[in-house]
């Protein structure tokens, strides 16, 4: 057979603007860079002290480059944006790449456009441990980390673990027995959890405060107890992404494209959850990231992972930064509603630019 | 001509049911086979423990001399090639982004596609003709253009074996043809050997020197269309009357 028809330009779909994107994603890399180095200088200074832009640069560069800089900020400047903002924007940033990076990972694993980290188990186990450290009524602290986040990492972690083991018992196809196993699994857990609200009295909005999700507990200690977790399984996901790729045409042709899917599945299941639970141990069940910033991404590259997974960690990371921004500038609200708030509607219009078929 | 391709006194069994009766099947490299025969009578089992996906229950398989369970995937994958089957695509993905997936199994594993992928990518949507598909959403694809995009995938894949399972269910009559033409070509023209299931037996063995007949997971008949398709075999495998079966007969 020969070739018919005619070259790209003239049979390539309209898509809008998005289109010119699509062959640079290091444009994007650049522009999401930019977005984060921002929101850095912004959420350092935005809060109830305000802080110069100026200042903020300057103290960064003093204490993370060591550069010597003549003072022109006061001392107590200098703990607000060392000791509570840095690790507070540097901390959503983080949880913003893990929710992207396990979004992304879950939705390819599972072959889901709507699964997000949250799909098999992981937030109703996250938030079961936490009510429970909320009601134990003993205060102690495991390296500074907290019995919250600790047993909400506990509690991901071992839900995720359940679901995994119950799954492989049942007689249906891998996948769709993962996803009813979660779901029947996280049931399970909603209704401990309700229980648990409903046993707590005073404890309650603590409990609450958590299921939002915030970054008020934001400290050096947890940032810094985090960040290698979320770090290195990232980047050992990114590392897979052509096991990702290999199963965008089912488990099947993954198998005859030379992916070994089910070493492959548990060792993607098991990094991306180890995310996914180091993100919610510290910041709390944050929704809407982890779904949407993937979609975002394949509309704007195409869906290989190779390309989905680094940038959804960037975009990720820079949508929860300004959420957060934003949830201290409007007084404090709970930066899950932000994202929900000002995700949603882009995330509308970017389905409406993109003109291609696209499901979800 | 050395065998590129053979299966041992192969047996899959099922509780009780042999799927595949200790079926010993030798493929030199360059050939172009179809394997024909009933539902059930044990195409699809022999495809998958041919390509390492089943582990049969008895017997070996090797491929390109070496026993398929001692290779990796990504070995097999860069031996033999499978058309996947037709597949549910989660996201909105390209034609050209399809065929790249061919690919997989040589590209680096942390930078990727690299030129001569590339290339190989381009070559293979030239050499089956979807060069007109590009930029297009694969899910919105006919189901015979789609077919086409993944007979591509498996061109640029490359490797010395071509296994393809109903290839030409959702064609068309022309694109019946065309995508005959295409593996005849491949196989004739690069050396490809090319395995392929067809239910049409017209077309085995119009397209196909040499066919083997299954039947209750055992081979028949094995040999060139005059041998294998006889009245009596067509009647007494697939219980229809030979009279309905009109084959072409291949001229020379």
């Amino acid at each position: 057979m020969t070739t018919r028809g005619g070259t790209l330009s003239t049979t390539r779909p309209r898509v809008g603007r998005l289109e010119g994107v699509r062959d640079r994603p290091l444009l994007l890399v650049a522009v999401g860079v930019v977005a984060l180095l921002v929101a850095l200088v912004l959420g350092v200074g935005v809060g109830s002290v305000a802080v110069d832009p100026a200042d903020t640069i300057a103290i960064l560069a003093h204490r993370i480059l060591g550069l010597e800089i003549p003072r022109t900020w006061s001392e107590a400047t200098e703990t607000i944006v060392v000791e509570l903002r840095l690790p507070r924007i540097l901390t959503a940033m983080l949880v913003g790449c893990a929710l992207g990076v396990a979004g992304a990972t879950f939705q390819g694993l599972l072959r889901n456009p709507l699964a997000d980290p949250y799909v098999l188990g992981t937030a109703s186990g996250a938030a079961l441990g936490a009510a429970i450290a909320v009601l134990i009524p003993v205060r102690f602290v495991i390296l500074e980390f907290g019995l919250i986040q600790g047993l909400a990492f506990i509690g991901a972690l071992a839900s995720i673990t359940m679901v995994y083991k119950l799954s492989r018992q049942s007689g249906l196809a891998p996948l769709t027995s993962l996803l009813l196993t979660g779901y029947a699994v996280g049931s399970l857990l909603a209704a401990g959890l309700a229980m648990a609200m409903y046993l707590s009295g005073a404890a309650l909005r603590q409990i609450f405060t958590y299921l939002l999700g915030s970054f008020d507990g934001a400290t050096w200690p947890r940032f810094l107890a985090t960040l290698p977790i979320i770090l290195i399984a990232s980047v050992a996901i990114i590392l897979r992404a052509r096991s990702l790729n290999g199963l965008l045409l089912g488990e099947q042709a993954a198998a005859h494209l030379g992916i070994d899917v089910r070493r492959e599945r548990r060792i993607l299941l098991a990094l991306a959850s180890l995310v996914t639970a180091a993100a919610v141990a510290i910041s709390g069940l944050i929704g809407f990231v982890g779904l949407v910033v993937p979609h975002v991404v394949r509309l704007l590259v195409g869906p290989s992972a190779r390309l989905v997974l680094p940038l959804s960690a960037i975009g990720g990371a820079a949508l929860l930064a300004y959420a957060d921004i934003i949830a201290r500038v409007a007084g404090g609200i709970p930066v899950g509603v932000v994202t929900a708030i000002i995700g949603a509607p882009f995330f509308l219009l970017i389905l409406r630019r993109a003109r291609t078929g696209y499901e979800v | 001509m050395s065998a590129i391709l053979e299966l041992d006194r192969v047996t899959v069994a099922y509780r009780e049911r042999r799927v595949l009766d200790e079926v010993t099947l030798s493929i030199a490299a360059g050939e172009r086979v179809a394997l024909i025969g009933p539902n059930g009578a044990g195409k699809s089992t022999l495809l998958a423990v041919a390509t390492g996906l089943l582990r049969p229950d008895e017997g070996q398989i090797r491929l390109t001399g070496v026993p398929v369970e001692g290779l990796d995937r990504i070995d097999v994958a860069r031996r033999l090639a499978v058309v996947p089957g037709a597949a549910n695509l989660p996201f909105a993905t390209r034609v050209e982004e399809v065929v790249a997936l061919g690919r997989l199994p040589h590209e680096d594993p942390f930078r990727g596609a690299r030129p001569a992928d590339r290339a190989a990518i381009a070559a293979a949507i030239e050499r089956v003709g979807v060069g007109h598909l590009l930029g297009r959403d694969a899910r919105e694809l006919s189901l015979g253009e789609r077919q086409l995009v993944l007979i591509a995938l498996a061109v640029a894949q490359a490797a010395p074996v071509l296994v393809l399972d109903e290839p030409t269910v959702h064609l068309d009559l022309r694109h019946q043809v065309g995508a005959m033409e295409l593996l005849v070509d491949l196989n004739e023209r690069d050396g490809t050997t090319i395995v392929a299931v067809l239910h049409d037996l017209a077309l085995a063995a119009h397209f196909f020197p040499r066919l083997v007949l299954l039947d209750e997971g055992r081979i028949v008949a094995d040999g060139s269309a005059e041998d294998v398709l006889t009245p009596d075999r067509i009647r007494d495998v697939f219980r229809v009357d030979p009279g309905f079966v009109r084959l072409p007969v291949r001229a020379g």
